[in-house]
């Protein structure tokens, strides 16, 4: 629980510090950092524990079917980060209350910064890999935020951007690596994975697994060739920078190195991926801040320099170097942290941080100067302070490294040559900002030192260096014992924290650095003069190129694709589906299965010849729209034919009566619409829809007959068994659409409704004018009404009622059914209308449609909740056999009342589209008589 | 028997698709209801051609599958609703655009691409 509070106290704060933002900088400062000191306090007590060698874990499951916990632990490697984090973060607290200019949005900056203390927390302390990664991408898209913090500013938002795209993906690469590790381990509990880290190394994923990895570790610590988003993050104001790119966000890369460091390192492609990516990293970046006149640039490329050393101690796979790296890992936080609030607070007083006109800020601010000296010098690794020890000990591994031959001089080369530049970098820090001269053309002249509190932070953390660069044991030998033990879950090998180790090489390669470095610096313009040879690149832009280039080409992908046009869309649609279709049908080899073929009867033949024929004459002839859709009609009667032929007198009923209404229904659209197609595709693109039909055509016969022909079993069993037995109907289709299937009818019959609300929706505030004519020369007919049609249809309703009513109760055990009587009951009112106009009819029968639709739906509905109020499931049926006088005994369903449901909307919904559309005419005959 | 069936759902199919692919919204209506057509034999044809085998219990000795034909019969019904739904659609089209192309307007990328004759 203790563990869990620690991380997610700064995120409650988080929430909670925004409300300070009215009450000014120091209010939200204190609010602030309030969460940081009681985890902090919240810390202390556990050492102890720690120190004695003991690990604590604490599991609270979370989504434990995925593996993934929330599972937190502490070691003394998350120990050691955790206090630079929350130590740190304080400071940059503090320090940011005096950076932050009043008019800023405080809230939101302080906001995210306890948010990303928390989440560099969660990933110092997770107990879990896949925990550890999300809070590895919170850390990518908050710092992401931080680094955009000035948003207006375009250089921030894309140095934000391009940092977000660099660790967002190594965070892909390495969920990838994460995830092959559960799979080879079969957790990914950190006590697992240590405990299998044989397991790993032997998999035959293992080069994978460490690719994928490191790519992760790599982007977050700014290594070669991902560098180039550290200096480009610089945007962010200066606390940001301090924090981000000395103790946090670039370190949780190193620090993944070290937290997976038993399971992943040891190997040969450990130890040449991680030492030279660190090495080369190592000495370009060195060697690039030389170059730096931006004074957070020096910074910055400085960082990634001592960053590449981390990585290359690492990568050097012994453990004193694991030491060297875990040490390195303090000493650069300490000093670069301060480096940048000093830097900070130059810009802050000077408003530049060009080196080339900041000069001789001595005598304006020797404080200040003092303390970015001493930290420098650190930086430079000058004896007695930190940086100068675990350089020693870095020089001391490098000359360890066994490669073959000649080779074995190149690590300890690299150290001395990166050693001398970082010199000559931090020496030109020095020398051009304080002294050189006098101050050119500062926006701000004269400067002043800066606010009394603004130095505290920095001047605790100068202090920390001189403390463990002259008594390292004393104050950070417990501290760095327990975390090199915790990275290499093993026991610790004897190594010496003293000042000086004694006249011997390494102390030599100091030496030689040192001087080398200061020699360079005073040679400098020669060097700038070497630099100025080469075209600088400006990774900025090389990197929007890249964005723009990979926007276009999935643009111009998607306009291919995409171009608006339905008709195009239908084409790839039906080409996808016969092309996937097209390696099954051809797997079928002979279509004729085992079953055969039965012979043809003169009938059936007759109708399927017209069938065809007419089929394809409707398309055939579809620019002579009527024809089509007489020749549509036909074809619609010859489908309910070959229904009634087959088997299927309901369905016959069914498709009959629909038939009516669909082409009742495209008769009334035709009125409002062109009555002829103008040709206008071209040939070619004719000839291909064609050539799709004709697929699309042979593909659907191939396959019928494949199904017809092959012997199968069908699952229908079991409804001819028990329609009678438990649903008390002898109409088996019936039975399955009012009972078995109950529930799929009740949503049936909703989207009828909805698609008839949608259509009276649709139509309610058209206005339209009815074309004169059918569009070829022809007006249309003066007799609306014709006589015979309208004598004949008044006495057919009542009849037609009758009938409907007649197939609606039969329908349970004979063909019928709530579907067809709504439909036959459609068809009768229609005829109606048809024969007498619709102000005739709707005078005689006010009747709404929407209310009959949805009491449909409720009287289905509710009969299926009925069954409910008895205990059982929705939509269980139940019937009886009841006995009259007169009528004798007789049958009720409960699923007869739910077929009435069924009956309503069917009627509603045909009627209500037909009289919307019907009521388009009428509207107008309105107006126009109104006018 | 299956020769005709097949051959009839294979035309349904084949006609329906070509007027799908057509640029005004009427034919393809129609083209939609060819296939519904179509697809509601196919689907029918599943439960195997037989004749005087209606599956009403007691009326004869062998029965047809069922279970086709109730996903069909609602299936035909739904067609109904989607048919009477695309063409009001299709009308409300052209009374916005005063045009009854799909694509909602006649000069699209595809008529204006170079060389384009219109015949």
């Amino acid at each position: 629980m203790t563990l869990a509070l620690v991380v997610f106290l700064p995120f409650f704060g988080a929430l909670l510090a925004p409300l300070f933002a009215q009450a000014g900088r120091t209010a939200i400062a204190i609010a602030s950092s309030v969460p940081a000191v009681v985890a902090l306090s919240a810390l202390f007590p556990l050492w102890g524990d720690l120190a004695a060698g003991h690990v604590l874990v604490q599991t609270h499951s979370w989504l434990p079917s995925l593996g993934l916990s929330l599972s937190f632990r502490l070691d003394g490697l998350s120990l050691l980060f955790a206090l630079l984090i929350l130590i740190i973060g304080i400071l940059i607290i503090i320090y940011a209350r005096y950076y932050l200019k009043p008019g800023e949005n405080i809230g939101k900056f302080y906001g995210l910064l306890l948010m990303f203390m928390g989440a560099m927390l969660g990933i110092v302390m997770s107990s879990n890999l896949l925990l550890m990664l999300v809070f590895w991408e919170l850390t990518s898209l908050i710092s992401f935020l931080l680094i955009s913090f000035w948003n207006h500013k375009q250089d921030a938002r894309r140095g934000a951007r391009m940092a977000l795209a660099v660790t967002g993906g190594g965070g892909l690469a390495l969920l990838a690596g994460v995830l092959l590790i559960g799979h080879i381990v079969g957790s990914f509990e950190l006590d697992a994975i240590f405990a299998a880290g044989d397991t790993v190394r032997d998999s035959t994923l293992y080069q994978v697994v460490l690719t994928l990895v490191l790519l992760g570790a790599f982007t977050k610590s700014a290594q070669f060739p991902f560098h180039f988003w550290l200096p480009h993050a610089m945007q962010a104001p200066t606390p940001v920078s301090a924090y981000l790119h000395s103790a946090t966000m670039v370190k949780a890369g190193v620090f993944l190195l070290a937290r997976l460091y038993p399971v992943l390192a040891g190997t040969d492609q450990w130890f040449y991926m991680v030492s030279f990516t660190g090495m080369v990293t190592l000495l370009l970046g060195a060697y690039i801040a030389l170059f730096k006149h931006d004074m957070k640039g020096l910074l910055a490329y400085s960082t990634v320099s001592n960053l590449g050393l981390i990585t290359l101690l690492f990568g050097m796979n012994t453990d004193l170097a694991a030491i060297a790296a875990v040490f390195h890992v303090i000493n650069h936080a300490t000093f670069k942290a301060s480096l940048f609030m000093a830097a900070g607070i130059i810009d802050h007083e000077t408003g530049t941080r060009d080196m080339r006109k900041i000069n001789g800020l001595w005598q304006f601010m020797p404080h200040t100067a003092t303390l970015a000296m001493v930290a420098a010098a650190s930086m430079a690794g000058v004896p007695l302070l930190n940086g100068f020890l675990s350089k020693e000990m870095f020089f001391a591994e490098s000359l360890e490294i066994a490669l073959p031959g000649v080779w074995a001089y190149l690590p300890p080369l690299i150290a001395t040559l990166a050693g001398a530049f970082a010199v000559a970098y931090s020496a030109r820090f020095v020398h051009d900002v304080f002294f050189n001269g006098k101050p050119i053309d500062l926006p701000i002249y004269p400067p002043n030192e800066p606010p009394r509190y603004m130095k505290i932070p920095v001047e605790i953390l100068v202090v920390a260096c001189v403390m463990v660069g002259i008594f390292p044991t004393f104050s950070i030998g417990p501290l760095l014992n327990s975390a090199a033990a915790a990275t290499l879950a093993g026991p610790v090998p004897d190594f010496k924290l003293a000042i000086i180790h004694g006249l011997n090489l390494p102390l030599l390669m100091s030496f030689l650095a040192f001087f080398g470095g200061l020699l360079m610096y005073t040679q400098r313009q020669k060097f700038f003069d070497f630099h100025a040879r080469f075209r600088e690149i400006d990774e900025k832009a090389v990197f929007e190129a890249a964005v723009v280039r990979i926007v276009n080409l999935s643009r111009h992908f998607i306009r291919g694709l995409e171009n608006g046009s339905l008709q195009r869309y239908g084409l790839l649609l039906l080409v996808t589906a016969e092309v996937v279709a097209l390696w099954p049908i051809l797997n079928l080899g002979a279509s004729v299965g085992s079953a055969g073929l039965s012979p043809i009867d003169v009938p059936t033949a007759v109708g399927g010849l017209i069938l065809i024929l007419c089929a394809v004459m409707a398309a055939v002839m579809h620019r002579e729209r009527l024809y089509s859709l007489l020749l549509l009609s036909v074809v619609g009667l010859m489908v309910s034919l070959t229904f009634a032929r087959f088997s299927a007198p309901d369905l016959a009923l069914t498709q009959l009566s629909v038939e009516v209404v669909t082409i009742v229904l495209l008769m009334l659209a035709l009125y409002y619409l062109p009555s002829w197609t103008p040709l206008e595709t071209r040939r070619r693109r004719r000839w291909r829809d064609l050539l799709v039909a004709l697929a699309a055509g042979g593909g659907m016969t191939l396959i019928t007959l494949a199904i017809l022909t092959h012997p199968g079993d069908s699952i229908s069993r079991f409804y001819v068994d028990n329609s009678k037995l438990l649903a008390g109907g002898n109409n088996i289709v019936n039975v399955i659409l009012v009972d078995f299937r109950g529930f799929d009818t009740l949503g049936e019959i909703t989207v009828l409704a909805i698609a008839a609300l949608g259509i009276f929706a649709m139509l309610r505030q058209v206005r339209l004018t009815p074309p004169p004519g059918d569009g070829q020369g022809n007006t249309w007919t003066r007799d609306a009404h014709p006589t015979m049609l309208k004598e004949i249809a008044r006495p057919l309703l009542p009849l037609a009622l009758m009938v409907s009513a007649y197939i609606l109760l039969r329908g349970h055990n004979l063909p019928g059914g709530g579907f067809i009587a709504g439909l036959i009951t459609g068809v009768a009112l229609i005829l109606q209308y048809i024969a007498n106009g619709i102000e005739w009819t709707q005078q005689r029968m006010p009747v709404r449609y929407q209310p009959m639709i949805a009491l449909g739906v409720l009287t289905a509905a509710l009969t299926g909740a009925g069954s409910i109020a008895y205990g059982y499931p929705f939509l269980t049926s139940s019937f009886g056999h009841f006995s009259l006088p007169l009528i004798g005994e007789f049958e009720l369903a409960s699923a007869m009342v739910f077929d009435i449901g069924v009956y309503l909307t069917v009627v509603g919904a045909t009627m209500l589209t037909l009289v919307s559309l019907g009521h388009l005419s009428l509207k107008i005959n309105a107006d126009t008589e109104g006018t | 028997m299956e020769i005709v069936i097949a051959l009839v759902i294979g035309s349904l199919t084949g006609s329906g698709v070509y007027l799908v692919l057509r640029a005004r919204t009427f034919p393809v209506v129609v083209g939609l209801t060819l296939l519904s057509y179509g697809v509601n034999l196919f689907l029918f044809a599943t439960g195997r051609l037989l004749t005087g085998a209606q599956p009403i219990l007691g009326s004869t000795d062998q029965y047809t599958d069922p279970l086709p034909q109730a996903l069909v019969l609602t299936a035909i019904v739904i067609g109904f609703a989607m048919t009477a739904f695309v063409v009001v659609l299709a009308l409300r089209a052209q009374i916005d655009n005063s045009d009854d192309h799909v694509d909602g307007k006649t000069n699209t990328s595809e008529s204006q691409e170079p060389g384009d004759e219109h015949s």
